[in-house]
């Protein structure tokens, strides 16, 4: 990235101040070659945003932002809808709430190794994954309806998990105020088929163990220790939260000059929070953001059933659920004031600190868990948000390590077969229904996770819990 | 002849077309769609599917035309691998021709989520030919 104009506030906190079209200045946390190495992109997309009407703060960029559509990808930003503040269908992103959840059990790393190989291929067998793959529900318009306003809760109601697996779910599993109503028949039909599937890319289930703890207190308080093997989930909204991104995003392209909006880059496309565009994308996206969380305690459920074929007897408790593609409405303390501002927040997690009323009883002393994906091969990590996260970012964190290089030259560099075969000589068994979609998630295609959480923790924004290893990976 | 080809965007995958005319292009972009999640040589030209969107510029045509695409792709489970397509002021129609997602045979790499407005353009190039583009969600 070009340094010039950017400004060192201290280590770990970067600034380029108002300049043009800006509202609002640039922030961007990341020590010195982690800012090397982000796009030019990166810089011009925040300053982008820093310009849309409403902005309060400052935009803000995670240590592992990178280009995005019109918000770069590990960006936060949060608007007032009183001081004519926008939501945008590119600040949230394409693939909905996506996020990760992650459940503990009193299962040793050697009780899940001792089974590796069938618990792999039972896995794989029960968790539909990859292009083409269909779920086994069908949920009749009514029953759509319930799903996209009751999210977790709902999947919950039909036997697809347990009541106390809400209490460890963003808003208690459901999202509030969403309209089934403002989605259309396309983003309906897409989902016909999709729901309690896993989807492709960077998504997988993964059964992984506890290899490091930093913060004991907070490890004790999120059933985290040493040695015990866990699982994440790594998915979204599947088809229908695409759609919605794809018709939202068209719409307000569409509709920005009768706004009066002078956008910069036609990607930013956006709408007044009061408008009724505005409202509408909102009502659809919450409604998104639940057929998120319902997907997720589905392929929850399925995972807990295959656990318990090859592991009688194995307990999965849920540790949290936490999105990373969102628009919420939070308030937050700004200039001494409490604001309630819409949040957006792409490819970055929300980590309120200790004491949120938010954040569930049992972890409330420590905050809220943040859980950052790894990639196959690579780690991952449980953090808790701090109590400096507020100022910094609206409580943001970071969600994963991003790309460090694209599609095409990881299949130039690895195999998929070796890939395979590598990972399973160090322990890790990958189930995949395409080695080619294998050798483009290599874990070299991506920058270090270590790297990028040890700066979240630096800037302040969260601190370190565990460190996790992959045993099992599910990929689409 | 038209040809298609992915040029680079870090988390995803830019998809370009070239053509003799907008609708060469576009047809070629569409490929190049496909070859994100298989080799389009592998996909039968089996069963024809119309598709039809429209849009006030060719920009945004191409947005909706390549967001058409995915849908019929998504809730078919079909990939396409020929694609022939008329441009008509701001309408599109198109006949595509491919076959049901056949896990082991196609072994497909990832499924496109949808087009963006990212890179998005439709442009002649001083030899004539038209080139279609934009960055594809994965």
């Amino acid at each position: 990235m070009n340094l010039q104009g950017v400004r060192r506030e201290s280590e770990y906190r970067w600034v380029i101040d108002p300049e043009g079209a800006m509202r609002a200045p640039a922030v961007l946390y990341a020590d010195a070659a982690l800012l090397r190495d982000m796009d030019d992109k990166v810089r011009q997309q925040l300053c982008n945003v820093a310009s849309l009407p409403g902005i309060v703060g400052a935009a803000c960029a995670m240590p592992d932002a990178h280009w995005g559509y019109g918000f770069p990808i590990g960006g936060v930003a949060a608007f007032d809808a009183e001081a004519g503040g926008v939501v945008s269908a590119g600040g949230v992103g394409f693939d909905i709430s996506c996020g990760v959840r992650t459940l503990v059990s009193g299962c040793s790393r050697e009780e899940v190794v001792a089974v590796q190989d069938r618990l792999a291929h039972e896995l794989a067998r029960a968790i539909p994954a990859g292009v083409g793959s269909t779920g086994r529900l069908r949920l009749s318009d009514a029953e759509m309806d319930a799903m996209l306003t009751g999210g977790a809760r709902w999947a919950v109601s039909r036997g697809y998990g347990i009541e106390a697996d809400l209490e460890q779910i963003e808003e208690s599993g459901c999202i509030a105020d969403a309209d089934p109503a403002a989605l259309s028949p396309h983003a309906r039909r897409r989902q016909r088929d999709e729901m309690g599937t896993l989807g492709s890319g960077n998504h997988y289930l993964e059964v992984q163990w506890v290899t490091e703890v930093y913060d004991a207190a907070a490890a004790v308080a999120f059933g985290l220790q040493a040695g015990r093997a866990v699982v994440s989930i790594h998915c979204g909204s599947r088809g229908l939260g695409h759609q919605v991104g794809t018709d939202y995003l068209r719409d307000m392209v569409i509709a920005a000059p009768s706004f009066g909006l002078a956008l910069p880059d036609r990607e930013l496309a956006c709408a007044p929070i009061h408008s009724t565009l505005g409202r509408r994308y909102l009502g659809a996206m919450r409604a998104a953001m639940n057929c998120a969380l319902a997907n997720r305690q589905i392929l929850t459920h399925l995972c807990r059933e295959a656990f318990r074929r090859i592991l009688p007897g194995s307990d999965w408790r849920l540790l949290y659920d936490v999105s990373h593609n969102i628009c919420k409405e939070e308030v937050h303390v700004i200039d001494g004031q409490p604001r309630r501002l819409h949040v957006h927040r792409k490819g970055a997690t929300r980590a309120f600190g200790p004491g949120n009323p938010a954040v569930p009883t049992a972890y409330r002393a420590h905050g809220q868990p943040v859980l950052i994906g790894g990639s196959m091969g690579t780690a991952s990590f449980v953090l808790a948000g701090s109590a400096t996260g507020e100022a910094l970012a609206f409580s943001s964190a970071c969600h994963g390590a991003g790309r460090s290089m694209s599609r095409h030259q990881a299949t130039r560099q690895w195999q998929g077969r070796q890939l395979v075969d590598d990972l399973a000589a160090r322990g890790i068994l990958v189930r995949s229904p395409s080695l080619r979609g294998v050798a483009e998630e290599a874990p070299g295609a991506y920058k270090s996770v270590e790297q990028v959480v040890d700066v979240a923790e630096r800037a302040g924004l969260a601190r370190k819990v565990a460190r996790l290893e992959p045993l099992v990976c599910i990929k689409g | 002849m038209g040809d298609w080809q992915h040029f680079a965007h870090g988390a995803d995958i830019g998809i370009r077309g070239r053509g003799a005319t907008p609708a060469e292009a576009f047809a070629q972009a569409a490929t190049a769609v496909t070859a994100v999640v298989t080799d389009p040589g592998l996909v039968q030209p089996q069963a024809a599917v119309r598709m039809q969107c429209q849009a006030p510029d060719l920009e945004m045509l191409l947005f909706e035309w390549l967001n058409t695409l995915v849908y019929q792709m998504a809730t078919r489970c079909m990939l396409f691998s020929t694609f022939d397509v008329r441009i008509e002021g701001d309408r599109l129609e198109a006949v595509a021709r491919g076959e049901r997602v056949d896990v082991l045979r196609h072994a497909p790499a990832v499924e496109v989520k949808g087009a963006t407005l990212t890179e998005l353009a439709v442009r002649q190039g001083p030899d004539g030919a038209w080139t279609a583009q934009c960055v594809v969600d994965v």
